[in-house]
């Protein structure tokens, strides 16, 4: 089944690009450790997910790429034509003169309504050369004015007009100071409207990346090049062909309705991060090797100490015993130290991934009581090795990763409110005040159930 | 009419200086060849070219945005971005002359040899630049040097609106008797220029507030665009009077303009001569000293057009005036070239301006000139950075450093990644103090092209509460002025000019000002973050 990609705005465009090349470049890839038939089966299961065919035999992506200014789009498309590998299609995108201007209010409530029924029509376009279509990646950044205004209008839309079908918001989480100075009051705009319309939001923060581009990449002048292209490695991680229930040569057909069904039972809960091990520069993995054993560790660890990467881990942190109440569950203002979850999906690819031992992650101390460890983890293999690595490990989890960056922003967004600062900036395009209180409502809700699970 | 002897009594801030040092349109080429030796047409360099489709995705075009309007003398010299814009176009495609984006935003492509209007040329070999510019002068002086400099081509003959008789650095003159008289022909001027426009996005304004007609017909002109172009920003560069100066009415003619600009203008950017002089002061200082002299590159100077240093005490005004140049060049880079982080001119607006009148951004260039050194250590990377909050390198008299910030804009060009961006805001952060509700106020963007003669650069904008004593002085000048009523009677005798004017004028300044002490007054007050929202578990 396929996913169609929506890219929105500078960072959704940049990203997606890089996500693509990532997808196709290790889909062509000769070091998968597999026999030429895994391997085969592999890139075909890949392609009809994030592909099509042209006629010259030049794949293309499944993508529609949207901004309201053509910079960043004329780059997108020049940079994949020129790798002569893949391609965008040539009327798959949708652009106007004059960007959003960082406002929420005008990609919502101006851009959405007046580009609607073209952006849409370019949707159903991509979406009619789809065989079976899976679902949506909305790819998208909360801080701006396009990726953030604009994509939660389009969300809204698919789901009016897909019902069926799933949405999976890939959202980028700003850095903490400064890259947009409303990039607080935009965030609580877009995380509130999407948590209506949304099936997942996959959070990408900047910071994390920018982290791991730093510590374990060693990249001196990190560019943004660099940490999309972390970010795309972490996508491809989890969307790339993983064996269904007949095991090799045999692929999961829908993996974006799998992860769904495994990790958002309910939707009050529907906030997904995102860890990888392991993550390095490409002239340290020739030198390196791994076991499943330590990388699972460590992986796990990361997960119940909430570490952002594998360096800095606190080791101390441990799970509760059970019977007593977990150390977890105390007022925000304290160190969330155990990361309770509601459910796991753990991925694994390479050599002898047949061998790995999940059996850390099952148990039920990690999780809330409501679901059965069995439910609440799952774990999905291949031994086709990813992007190079030997062996890679990659966590998506369902649990309280993401309270601290959310409680910061709307702690930040709030006290700017108090002072009214910026708000004729969106009163101006028709976002009224009581639209930001109902915004700031419903995240305190969320923060509120999260802390409490 | 006051005819030019009134000159004798009110001299204009800028005495009218010779032809600016400009080598002509030829060499804001890379290699300097003659523009219309062509070769053949080559798609664009960015090019898989879209073609439209009434269905799906629409032609992916430049907007060309942004038009200058120099009402004044001062606003007409302004036109040097013009010649700044050619040279900063990026090379491999200028060499050959193709009329691209980047240079569509400030000019359009004419064919000369077609009479009659001159339909625009959308894409392909330069013909003719024209500039998408209005100048206006009541005077004809400097307006016809600019005719018959180097720039003459540049600037098309009906895109100017002069008189004769000058506005006598009267505000009144300039705004009521000008702005009645010239009304229609201003505004079926702009049409005619925003009609050439694929998507109009700004306005940038470029005058005086000491004189009349920058003053007075241009803040006319802010009421004029607001009503018939609601929805396109307006930009206003403002030179202030400094101390020393020598026109005696211009504290009148400044808070009268200052009202204007309270009202109807998006952002202003206040620019003042002594700054400008100072800096000019500091580069040549550093120049001559023998010390660096050598190894400073000639392009690099933020005060040259193309290498005339040398001749610079004999011409600050020129020098001063490239600076501003250079100002404007360096805000609309984002817009014009591609980059990692892209801001838009709408962008500055909507994160710098928290409330509708605090829209006064003090802004600083930095480096000033460049050494010939090529690789660029960490280290002076990290310099300009600093250098962009001293007091020495802002555009007016301000100390942003010491002073309150309400919100800070970082536009840096060049090979600067986020990486760089971030460790300097990091490292600069605990020396700056940010109004509480923005304790993280920063707005960032990257441009990948650097300004000719630099490997990188960086304007700083600050929305800061160091320009309210700027404002305060003005108003000390006015109420000595007033006080005494001098020379009040040549503005009262203007019809529709009463002293209610010059009230209001004054009482709306005292009202910014108000509102600046208030934000200073919570400078030390400790951060207390406000109880949120309690919910129902």
């Amino acid at each position: 089944m396929s996913i169609v990609t929506v890219q929105l705005g500078q960072c959704g465009n940049q990203i997606g690009f890089e996500v693509f090349d990532t997808l196709f470049s290790d889909s062509h890839s000769s070091q998968g450790l597999c026999s030429k038939k895994e391997n085969e089966a592999y890139q075909a299961s890949c392609k009809e997910r994030f592909f099509r065919e042209e006629e010259n035999g030049v794949p293309i992506a499944r993508a529609v790429l949207v901004d309201m200014e053509p910079k960043v789009i004329n780059q997108t498309l020049s940079k994949a034509a020129r790798s002569g590998q893949w391609k965008y299609g040539e009327h798959a995108c949708f652009c106007q003169k004059q960007g959003s201007g960082n406002n929420w209010a005008y990609g919502y409530s101006v851009h959405g309504p007046r580009n609607e029924e073209s952006i849409m029509n370019l949707i159903q376009k991509e979406v009619e050369k789809c065989d079976s279509l899976s679902g949506f990646f909305i790819i998208m950044s909360i801080a701006g004015g396009t990726g953030s205004g604009l994509g939660a209008f389009i969300t809204q839309n698919l789901q009016d007009q897909y019902s069926n079908s799933l949405r999976m918001n890939q959202i980028i989480w700003p850095y903490g100071t400064g890259e947009v100075i409303v990039q607080n009051y935009n965030s609580i705009l877009t995380l509130s409207h999407l948590y209506r319309s949304s099936d997942a939001l996959l959070v990408h923060e900047n910071d994390a990346v920018h982290k791991i581009c730093a510590k374990l990449m060693n990249i001196k002048q990190i560019s943004f090049s660099d940490i999309n292209q972390v970010l795309a490695h972490q996508l491809g991680s989890v969307f790339q062909p993983t064996y269904s229930e007949e095991g090799s040569f045999h692929y999961r057909r829908n993996p974006l309705g799998d992860l769904m069904e495994n990790l958002v039972p309910h939707p009050e809960f529907k906030m997904l991060g995102i860890r990888n091990i392991p993550q390095m520069s490409e002239n340290s993995l020739a030198y390196s090797t791994f076991t499943w054993a330590g990388l699972l560790k460590h992986l796990r660890q990361m997960l119940i100490s909430n570490a952002k990467m594998e360096e800095g881990i606190d080791w101390q942190v441990r799970p509760p015993i059970s019977g007593l109440p977990a150390l977890g569950k105390m007022s925000l203002k304290k160190e969330l130290r155990f990361n309770t979850s509601i459910a796991n999906l753990v991925i694994l690819r390479g050599k002898e991934v047949q061998s790995a031992d999940l059996e850390g992650f099952k148990d039920p101390a990690l999780y809330t009581s409501w679901l059965e460890p069995d439910t609440a983890f799952n774990v999905w293999k291949t031994q086709r090795a990813f992007n190079r690595y030997e062996k890679s490990a990659a966590l998506v989890s369902n649990s309280q990763f993401l309270i601290r960056p959310l409680d910061v922003i709307v702690g930040k967004a709030w006290n700017m409110f108090a002072s009214k600062a910026y708000i004729h900036q969106y009163t101006k395009f028709g976002i009224k005040e009581e639209d930001f209180l109902d915004s700031f409502t419903l995240l305190e809700q969320v923060v509120s159930s999260y802390s409490n699970i | 009419m006051r005819r030019k002897c009134a000159c004798a009594v009110f001299r204009r801030t800028a005495p009218p200086p010779l032809p600016p040092a400009f080598p002509g349109l030829k060499e804001g080429f890379s290699d300097g060849s003659d523009l219309r030796q062509q070769c053949d047409l080559r798609p664009p360099p960015c090019g898989v070219p879209l073609r439209a489709n009434e269905n799906a995705g629409w032609p992916v075009r430049k907007p060309d945005r942004l038009l200058f309007l120099g009402p004044g003398a001062e606003g007409a010299r302004g036109g040097q971005p013009g010649t700044g814009i050619c040279r900063e176009s990026p090379s491999p495609v200028t060499e050959k002359g193709i009329y691209d984006e980047a240079i569509s935003s400030f000019f359009r492509n004419v064919d000369t040899r077609v009479i009659g209007d001159g339909g625009s040329i959308s894409k392909g070999k330069i013909r003719s630049l024209k500039a998408r510019a209005v100048l206006i002068d009541m005077e004809e002086g400097v307006v016809n040097e600019i005719l018959q400099g180097p720039l003459r081509d540049v600037f098309d003959s009906k895109q100017l609106i002069t008189d004769i008789s000058g506005s006598g650095n009267n505000w009144a003159v300039g705004h009521k008797v000008f702005g009645s008289l010239y009304q229609e022909k201003i505004l079926e001027k702009l049409r005619k220029s925003a009609e050439h426009c694929d998507c109009l996005q700004c306005f940038f304004i470029i005058h005086s507030m000491g004189g009349g007609t920058g003053s007075g017909l241009g803040t006319f002109l802010l009421k004029v665009l607001e009503d018939e172009f609601p929805e396109v920003y307006r930009f206003v560069t403002s030179v202030y009077p400094s101390g020393e100066d020598d026109v005696i009415t211009s504290p009148y003619n400044s808070i009268l303009a200052m009202k204007e600009l309270n009202e109807h203008a998006d952002c202003v950017l206040p620019i003042d001569n002594q700054s400008l002089f100072d800096i000019i002061s500091k580069i040549d200082l550093m120049v001559n000293s023998g010390k660096l002299g050598k190894t400073v590159k000639p392009k690099s100077l933020i005060t040259s057009s193309a290498g005339a240093f040398k001749k610079q005490q004999k011409r600050p005004f020129d020098a001063m005036n490239n600076i501003v140049a250079n100002l404007l060049l360096n805000l609309t880079s984002s817009a014009r070239f591609e980059g990692s982080l892209n801001m838009d001119l709408n962008e500055i607006s909507m994160n710098l301006v928290p409330f509708p009148q605090l829209h006064y951004l003090v802004s600083s260039l930095t480096p000033l000139y460049t050494l010939a050194d090529i690789n660029v250590p960490p280290r002076r990377l990290d310099q300009m950075f600093s250098d962009a909050f001293s007091k020495d390198h802002q555009l007016i008299q301000a100390d942003p450093k010491h002073s309150l910030y309400l919100a800070c804009a970082l536009m840096v060009r060049g090979n600067v990644q986020v990486s760089d961006l971030r460790r300097n805001i990091e490292r600069l952060k605990p020396s700056l103090q940010f109004v509480s509700w923005n304790q993280e106020g920063w707005k960032t963007s990257l441009c990948s092209v650097p300004p000719v003669g630099h490997s990188h650069s960086l304007l700083a904008l600050a929305n800061n509460t160091c320009v309210k004593p700027t404002f305060v002085e003005l108003r000390e000048r006015f109420m000595r002025l007033y006080k005494k009523k001098a020379h009040l009677h040549h503005y009262l005798q203007v019809e529709g000019m009463e002293e209610s004017c010059f009230t209001e004028a004054v009482s709306s300044l005292s009202a910014l000002i108000q509102e600046y002490s208030q934000l200073d007054a919570t400078k030390s007050m400790p951060v207390e973050d406000i109880p949120r929202l309690s919910v129902a578990v």
